[in-house]
């Protein structure tokens, strides 16, 4: 039937273009470097402002949004909480977002590195990792080597999130070898297993045990000082309202937003 | 003979076609090609950013041949589960009436309404360490289903579940009664009718669902994380070690690795011919 | 013959078995009093079969012919009555007495024949033995022998879907007969088959039937089929028994419209004084044998002779009527005419070329007291 036959060689070519056209790589390597767009009128500060954050910046994050809408008002702002690493993927892929802030440079770097940053990085924070027990810590857990008791059951992070590779860099800084049940994609999803009780412990940030403090404890350990993450900042280059984007970084950085991160538990940079 | 004379001149011929091409109207045959190439896109886009150079190294590295093996491990044995238990649950949905039936019946399409990461939740808060009868479970035999195979099991388990159930009262539903009635006249009990007569009839039925079953429980992703966790080896099935690796910016591996599960799908079920799942 | 179930078949006795066997009534076997409340249908029936004996319950649709069956089979349960099988109960309502079908001796051939798709003809026959604890060879031993009784033996490997309508039929009879059953039940055995295959089949299903030791209840709607097999036709309208007896005797004396068409009688109802009856509408009857009461009337179209003018002469019986229609009726011509009693005539095609009959046509119609039979309308047995 002649409309079946032209049908099926349509689909066909379409085929044939997509697999042909799209070989290698995406996105183009912009080497422009980016100029801050700040100073462009037509832009205002209102309207909306889009911020990826690393998961470990929930809170203290939407407390400075809070703020941030009080002081301008207006505008709002949306947050979009993952793993860093996630969150750098969708960026690179085209999401939509105004400014990032990642736990860790090396995310970060994934982003400028495909030309997708306006400016440069600035660091605004620094994080430590705190191992996280069930309240009371039934299981008297004081340092790392204490996890490798026989029974006990630890959640780590995946080394491709910041909070991961942290823990790594302390593991073998303290020279332990540790076999945890389960590699989850961002800290939350780690903290919340010790909320449920699935595991007697997780490597997290300081600021998320701070946060959960009603329902985990938090033990420090002395490796953690040799894997601190700095946490950079940086304003999109496809951001839709760059002024907005700047003003809220520029307010992460004041002293009324470093306020709100040294009192969730951040260290200044 | 004489010929009748209608006074009404033959109609006038039309053009010949062949016999066996049926004509599909247009109205049709629109909507079911845009609903092809809806289904076909995605796949052609994933085979578009295949990495045909490295594509042979990355096949056999030991991280994707151990997800894939307790990707196909777990699936399989989620619809052995599966079977054991829909089947005479589908059973006594269609044959039994007892009050409650269409709350019953309500309650099993749960878990295809109910996102896939809640209803890992909800068998966490269930089955879970602390779980309603999780902690029994620990308490008593020291055995926890999270972070295990079987955790992954029952995972995959509970989304599929549905699938089999639906399929196969469907079948029972559709296969005559009156054969068991024959049955028991020949001095069959009710559970040898459902063995030797039953079982028989809606065999293409269960084979179907149980297909279904499987194939859901391969690709079963947000109750499995969330249930079951991510660690190789234990509990990352395929569709984790996807997004895992599409999350930590190996976009190339995880199109690789989604490769790899379309591929045993797709030849899974091709291989269950036609034959097989249609009534005899 | 012992109160004591005969078991050839099953190795073990009936489970569900209360109650003494009767001895009063030693030999009728099947022993049943069918009441079966459906809401807008009651089924009220009364059944006795001898061993050996076969019963055809006969009736037009929707009279509970197969409810009764079904009853009998334990597919139903009854509302009130009973049932019983050599003196055992099997189904007594109100001392919630109940034997699912499954433990009952009988066996069924059903109108669809419902032969096992997935089993070949010998594993169909051989399906019942099984069930009954027969090992798997012998079972197969049992089924070949049946199988060749009915003439199938070199048909025991194929499945139902590769038999004609006639050769399933016969498995399903070997089927219900393996399991040698003390009640045999046939649910409108012929209905599936064409013409010929009922000639042929309904001949062996004689044989059969006589060859059965048990009782055998038959339901059709086809009175050849009862009068070729039964040795006593049940009559069932509405739910009711109403009329039973032997075929020549239902022939002879019908008792309702339905039989009378059954069986081609014009049959009449009225109050007879002697030999004159005066039939509902008041047209009267003279009938040769005289009969008091509340009585039938009921002669052959064969009987009834049409003339063009009002004939002078004997037959006492005489009318003008109108003619309604005609139809062909084998070598003759069955004639309906309307009148002071409506009444069905056979007349041959020469006589009625030379009657001129259309539809409409005024003819008189004249019955000679000598053709008619006339009998007492008492309820029930004739």
């Amino acid at each position: 039937m002649r409309t079946l036959r032209v049908a099926a060689a349509g689909l066909a070519a379409l085929i044939a273009i997509s697999v042909a056209g799209c070989g290698g790589g995406d996105g183009t390597t912009d080497t422009s470097s980016g100029t801050s767009s700040s100073a462009s009128a037509s832009a205002t500060v209102t309207d909306s402002v889009t911020v990826f954050a690393a998961a470990s910046l929930t809170e203290s994050f939407k407390t400075i949004g809070k703020q941030f809408e009080a002081a301008h008002p207006g505008t709002t702002v949306t947050f979009n909480f993952a793993g860093s690493s996630a969150l750098a993927t969708q960026l690179n892929q085209g999401a939509p977002a105004d400014v990032f802030a990642s736990a860790a440079p090396k995310n970060m770097a994934t982003v400028t590195d495909a030309g997708n940053g306006a400016g440069s990085p600035t660091t605004f924070v620094k994080n430590q990792l705190v191992i996280a027990t069930a309240k009371g810590n039934p299981k008297k857990i004081t340092n790392l080597a204490d996890l490798t008791k026989p029974g006990l059951k630890v959640a780590l992070c995946a080394e491709a999130v910041p909070c991961g590779a942290a823990a790594k860099t302390a593991r073998e800084a303290a020279g332990v070898q540790l076999t945890p049940v389960t590699l989850e994609q961002d800290v939350k999803a780690a903290l919340s297993k010790v909320k449920l009780g699935e595991v007697d412990a997780a490597l997290v940030y300081r600021t998320d045990a701070e946060a959960a403090s009603a329902d985990v404890d938090a033990v420090e350990f002395p490796e953690s000082a040799k894997a601190v993450n700095n946490y950079p900042i940086v304003v999109l280059k496809e951001a839709k309202n760059p002024a907005g984007a700047q003003a809220f970084v520029d307010y992460v950085l004041s002293a009324d937003g470093s306020r709100v991160l040294t009192e969730a538990g951040f260290q200044a940079p | 003979m004489t010929r009748l004379d209608t006074g009404v001149a033959p109609p006038a011929a039309t053009s010949r076609r062949p016999a066996h091409t049926a004509r599909v109207p247009l109205p049709l045959l629109l909507p079911a090609l845009l609903g092809l190439v809806f289904l076909i896109l995605p796949v052609i886009g994933l085979l578009a950013r295949v990495p045909w150079a490295t594509l042979p190294q990355r096949l056999t590295s030991s991280e994707v041949l151990e997800a894939l093996r307790l990707s196909v491990l777990t699936a399989t044995l989620a619809t052995l589960g599966c079977l054991v238990l829909g089947v005479p649950l589908a059973w006594m949905l269609s044959r039994v009436t007892f009050p409650g039936r269409r709350f019953v019946r309500a309650l099993i399409t749960v878990p295809l309404v109910l996102p896939p990461v809640v209803g890992g939740i909800a068998l966490l808060l269930a089955l879970g360490r602390r779980g309603l009868v999780g902690q029994w479970l620990d308490t008593n035999f020291g055995f926890t289903l999270p972070f295990t195979t079987a955790g992954v099991v029952v995972a995959e388990s509970f989304v599929a579940l549905p699938f089999l159930v639906i399929s196969v009262e469907g079948a029972l539903r559709g296969a005559d009664a009156r054969y068991e009635e024959a049955a028991a006249t020949l001095g069959a009990s009710r559970w040898t009718t459902f063995t030797h007569v039953t079982l028989p009839l809606v065999g293409p039925g269960i084979a179907a669902g149980a297909v279904l079953c499987w194939a859901r429980a391969l690709g079963e992703f947000g109750a499995t994380i969330t249930f079951a966790g991510n660690f190789p080896g234990i509990t990352q099935t395929m569709p984790l070690a996807v997004y895992q690796t599409m999350e930590s910016g190996d976009l190339e591996g995880a199109v690789v690795l989604s490769l790899i599960l379309l591929v045993v799908s797709v030849t899974v079920l091709a291989a269950l011919r036609d034959r097989w799942l249609t009534a005899p | 013959m012992t109160g004591e179930p005969d078991r050839a078949v099953t190795g073990e006795p009936d489970r569900a078995v209360t109650g003494h066997p009767d001895p009063a009534v030693p030999d009728r076997l099947l022993d049943a009093h069918l009441v079966v409340d459906r809401g807008t249908f009651r089924l009220d029936v009364e059944l006795s079969i001898r061993p050996g004996e076969t019963v055809a319950l006969l009736g037009p649709n929707g009279a509970g012919k197969t409810t009764a069956l079904r009853a009998l089979a334990g597919l139903t349960q009854l509302s009130a009555g009973h049932l019983t099988l050599r003196g055992h109960d099997l189904d007594r309502p109100e001392k919630r007495i109940w034997t699912p079908a499954e433990k009952r001796s009988i066996g069924v051939v059903f109108q669809d024949y419902l032969l096992f798709p997935h089993l070949n003809a010998r594993d169909n026959v051989a399906f019942g033995p099984r069930r009954h604890g027969v090992d798997r060879r012998a079972a197969h031993v049992i089924a070949d022998r049946w199988l060749d009784r009915v003439g199938l033996a070199d048909f025991t490997r194929r499945k139902p879907r590769q038999l004609s309508g006639g050769q399933a039929q016969r498995v399903a009879l070997a089927r219900a007969l393996a399991v040698e059953p003390e009640l045999l039940l046939l649910d409108e055995p012929l209905a599936a088959l064409d013409a010929r295959t009922r000639l042929e089949t309904r001949a062996e299903l004689h044989r059969h039937l006589t060859a059965h030791t048990g009782a055998a209840l038959l339901v059709t709607h086809d009175p050849l089929d009862a009068l070729v097999l039964a040795d006593r036709l049940v009559i069932v309208e509405q739910g009711r028994v109403v009329q039973e007896g032997d075929a020549a005797t239902i022939t002879a004396r019908p008792r309702t419209d339905y039989v009378a068409q059954l069986v081609g009688l014009n049959l009449y109802r009225g109050k007879g004084s002697g030999t004159a009856v005066v039939l509902v509408g008041g047209f009267t009857l003279t009938t040769a044998e005289p009969v008091q009461g509340n009585a039938f009337v009921a002669f052959r179209p064969s009987a009834v002779a049409l003339f063009a003018r009002r004939p002078d002469g004997s037959p006492r019986n005489t009318w003008p009527a109108i003619l309604r229609d005609i139809q062909r009726h084998g070598d003759n011509l069955r004639v309906r005419l309307d009148g002071p009693i409506t009444v069905a005539a056979d007349i041959t095609p020469a006589a009625a070329a030379h009657l001129d009959l259309v539809p409409g046509r005024e003819l008189w119609a004249a019955v000679k007291a000598t053709e008619t039979r006339a009998y007492p309308d008492t309820a029930g047995r004739s």
